[in-house]
């Protein structure tokens, strides 16, 4: 039969707890989430308050444009082309040469295409025309402008002055533009009543030629629309703006994508895996060293301190936590605290809350121990009572309360996570796992981003998880009556 | 065994007439803003008295216009004549509001526990049965998952799936669009319907715990003697452990039982508030973000009170299961 070698206590707790796969398991979660948010947050190439942006194409619809299909018509003097006069010409024109009006007779001239002079006793009254003079100008202007642009002359006479005119329908004086004719009507759109002069040539340019989009003279780029049933076309100008890049999709430079205010996901996750872990380090810290002094005391020195204590622990108990935390948060909302200051509010809190319960496990620990025969001669020997009490009974209440801790570890983060998601934890621009969820409660992100509220749901809880695991290997390996 | 619980019922109060003072100091050091605001929404109503009546007026009602000490007096006797004053947030008596809402947090509750009982007690008795087997794995993992489950979380990806994806169920609320146009049991399924996924999300979050209980206790009886002795005295296997054993283990089920009925009335406060179902822990949600000092106040208190009045039942009901406790006789 082999010897066995001698092993100390830990030795042999060691060996049960690496025994345990789950246990190990749980560590293996721990430690990857502890490199996650700790190491990471050192790697990872943003800042958690880093805002991205995008250039998002606006489409801002300037103008629209339909294709003038009726005559209008202009007279020198209204007073000799009446109403009754032009609906007459509008209803000859083309058909007949002349038509007789209170006696008398006017007589319908071609002048050029789509162009139409009423005569009566051989006297211009009026026109008709489906070209439009942009500018409008006065009725002698528009009339040897349209004549010259209808019979595509090169210039025309007007006044005493030379106007040059180009197939597109420019018309120059001395090489300056001073006006414009086109078959085309252009409306700018809401919200855009004047257009600048070089819209309208830059417009036909672009629709006889059938372009569908043009630039404007500082580079803007501009596209025309066309909508047949309307027989119109809209003309939009593509402009570029910055907006804050929220909710993009996981990519090679934002492997989660990034959140609402556009900030990088992934780089979120592990600064919030921080604040998690650290807010719930903290917390069980406070409450474990209340809890150990208060528990201690109790339990070492009985009688009333112990009755005085145990009845503070059975009040606190009773006191709701979760109703008192939701107010608490509600009034720090209230009052606006700062961001940093509320989240050390917060662990304190928590950590005050979290006492009684290590008090309680503490107390009845010690009461057991203290009954036992190694204590007896503690005593006998003659030692002082705080080395007593920090030598011999805290170190055999320790494994207790080492498992108890991590247990209670993963409750304070998943405290800690609720109150976030509710809005009345760690605020923005703090990031942490329950906030980052948060999100999901706006509908739209919940079914469209996955990525936004998934994988911080998937850190809590596996980190939450891991605690867990460990506490129960750990109970498991301190107890030396499981055999495994 | 009446002297016992006189005595305990004596302990009890005393310790919740100091658990309403902490809440009663508490509340007191809340900003007095929400006296502020009540007053002046309440004096801009249309023929209303000035503001400064107001505040003083309501000062008085909720006695802040007094010390702390004294304000405590005039509240405990508020308490004991059951005077909670009326909800700011609901504009109702807290009570009637209470009255209202509870049966629904009642319901769910007591639907959530039926459930975790069927599924808790076989799981944890057969994983100890098999101990270190897969099954005990399975349960044992399963369990402390239950438990990792972040509530909201959990909610939230139920809704994803039934919810959004599938449109089985409504995200929010106790009743659909048409409630009111449907025929009793219409509406009747309508209810039930919208309370499918708060109690699931209920039962998965609490199963682990109590699968947890079960399973630890299970083994602790199977280790005990007379477990030995039963099977020294060649009894079958099923006999042992179903006849002998589990009995032993419900003792401390019953006791658990026996303690949680009354948190039955606490309502699911997380749960209710994801769903939006008007029980009493939605309902005080919407007080307590709302700043509702009376209704904050009457829902502490009751929250204190259960807890105690569930500790006093647990012991009782041990007590009266484990013929080897036998106190104050």
């Amino acid at each position: 039969m082999k010897k066995q070698p001698t092993q100390s206590l830990a030795n042999l707790t060691a060996r049960r707890f690496f025994r345990n796969r789950l246990a190990v398991f749980g560590l293996g979660i721990l430690l990857f989430m502890f490199l996650f948010s700790f190491l990471g947050g050192a790697v990872s190439p943003y800042s958690q308050d880093q805002v991205f942006y995008r250039d998002e194409q606006q489409v801002k619809e300037l103008a629209g444009v339909t294709r003038n299909e009726s005559y209008r018509f202009a007279a020198e003097n209204s007073s000799a082309f009446t109403t009754v006069v032009q609906a007459l010409f509008a209803r000859y024109l083309g058909k007949q040469d002349s038509f007789t009006h209170e006696n008398k007779t006017y007589e319908i001239r071609l002048e050029g295409q789509n162009l139409y002079g009423l005569y009566t006793q051989g006297k211009l009254v009026g026109i008709a025309f489906l070209d439009i003079l942009s500018p409008s100008g006065s009725f002698g202007f528009t009339y040897a402008a349209l004549k010259a642009y209808c019979n595509s002359r090169p210039d025309f006479l007007y006044d005493g002055k030379t106007y040059a005119l180009d197939p597109q329908g420019s018309i120059y004086s001395e090489d300056e533009e001073v006006g414009f004719i086109s078959r085309l009507i252009i409306r700018g759109a809401q919200g855009q009543t004047e257009l600048p002069q070089w819209f309208r040539p830059a417009v036909t340019e672009a629709i006889t030629q059938g372009n569908t989009t043009f630039q404007g003279p500082d580079g803007q780029q501009l596209s025309l629309f066309y909508n047949a049933a309307g027989r119109l076309w809209s003309v939009r100008q593509v402009s570029l703006t910055r907006v804050w890049d929220s909710y993009a999709s996981p990519s090679q430079k934002h492997l989660l994508g990034t959140d609402k205010n556009g900030m990088d996901m992934l780089t979120r996750l592990m600064y919030g895996g921080r604040v998690s872990l650290v807010i719930g380090f903290l917390v069980v810290l406070i409450s474990s060293f209340l809890g150990v002094i208060f528990g201690g005391i109790a339990g070492y020195f009985g009688s009333y301190i112990d009755n005085l204590i145990m009845r503070l622990v059975d009040i606190f108990y009773c006191v709701p936590s979760t109703p008192l935390l939701i107010i608490l948060g509600a009034v720090m909302d209230g009052m606006r605290i700062d961001p940093k200051l509320r989240m050390v509010g917060l662990m304190l809190i928590l950590g005050f809350l979290g006492w009684p319960g290590i008090a309680r496990l503490v107390r009845g620990q010690i009461l057991s121990l203290r009954e036992q025969e190694f204590m007896t001669a503690a005593e006998a020997l003659g030692l002082k009572t705080s080395r007593r009490i920090f030598r011999h009974l805290l170190p055999n209440v320790i494994p207790q309360l080492i498992v108890n801790c991590t247990m209670s570890l993963g409750s304070t983060i998943l405290t800690e996570a609720t109150l976030s998601f509710l809005g009345l934890g760690v605020k923005f621009p703090f990031a942490s796992w329950g906030n980052i969820i948060n999100d999901a409660a706006n509908a739209h992100v919940l079914t469209s981003y996955w990525f936004v509220w998934i994988p911080a749901g998937v850190c809590l809880v596996m980190s939450v998880l891991g605690f867990n695991f460990l506490g129960d290997g750990l109970r498991d390996a301190f107890d030396p009556k499981m055999r495994r | 065994m009446t002297r016992y619980i006189l005595k305990r019922l004596g302990i009890s109060v005393i310790i919740l007439l100091f658990v309403v003072f902490i809440i009663y100091v508490l509340m007191r050091c809340l900003p007095a803003s929400y006296v502020e605001n009540m007053a002046l929404q309440l004096s801009q109503a249309p023929g209303a008295k000035p503001y400064e009546e107001w505040v003083r007026q309501l000062n008085a009602q909720y006695g802040l216009d007094v010390g702390i000490v004294q304000g405590y007096f005039i509240q405990l006797k508020n308490l004991v004549t059951l005077n909670f004053g009326d909800s700011w947030k609901f504009t109702v008596p807290v009570l009637e509001k209470f009255s209202e809402v509870i049966w629904v947090s009642v319901a769910m509750g007591a639907i959530a526990l039926a459930l975790e009982l069927i599924i808790a007690i076989p799981l944890g008795i057969l994983a100890a049965t098999r101990q270190y087997s897969l099954t005990d794995y399975a349960v044992t993992t399963g369990a402390l998952v239950g438990i990792s489950l972040p509530t909201f979380f959990f909610a939230t990806l139920l809704k994803l799936v039934f919810s959004v994806k599938l449109g089985w169920f409504d995200l929010y609320g106790l009743v659909g669009r048409n409630h009111l146009s449907l025929d009793p049991w219409g509406k009747f399924w309508d209810i039930a319907a919208h309370l499918v996924l708060p109690i699931i999300t209920l039962v998965v979050v609490s199963v682990g715990s109590l699968m947890r209980y079960t399973r630890t206790n299970m083994l602790e009886v199977l280790n005990a003697d007379y477990i030995r002795t039963a099977r020294a005295k060649g009894l079958p296997e099923r006999r042992v452990v179903y006849s002998h054993a589990f009995r032993n283990t419900l003792i401390p089920l019953v006791t658990l039982i026996g303690g949680s009925l009354p948190s039955l009335f606490a309502g699911a406060l997380i749960t209710e508030t994801l769903f939006a179902i008007p029980g009493i822990g939605y309902t005080s949600y919407q007080a307590m973000i709302a700043g509702d000092i009376p209704f904050s106040m009457f829902y502490l208190t009751f929250l204190a009170a259960l807890t105690l009045l569930g500790n006093l039942l647990s012991d009782i009901a041990y007590s009266l299961v484990d013929p080897r406790v036998r106190v104050g006789t």
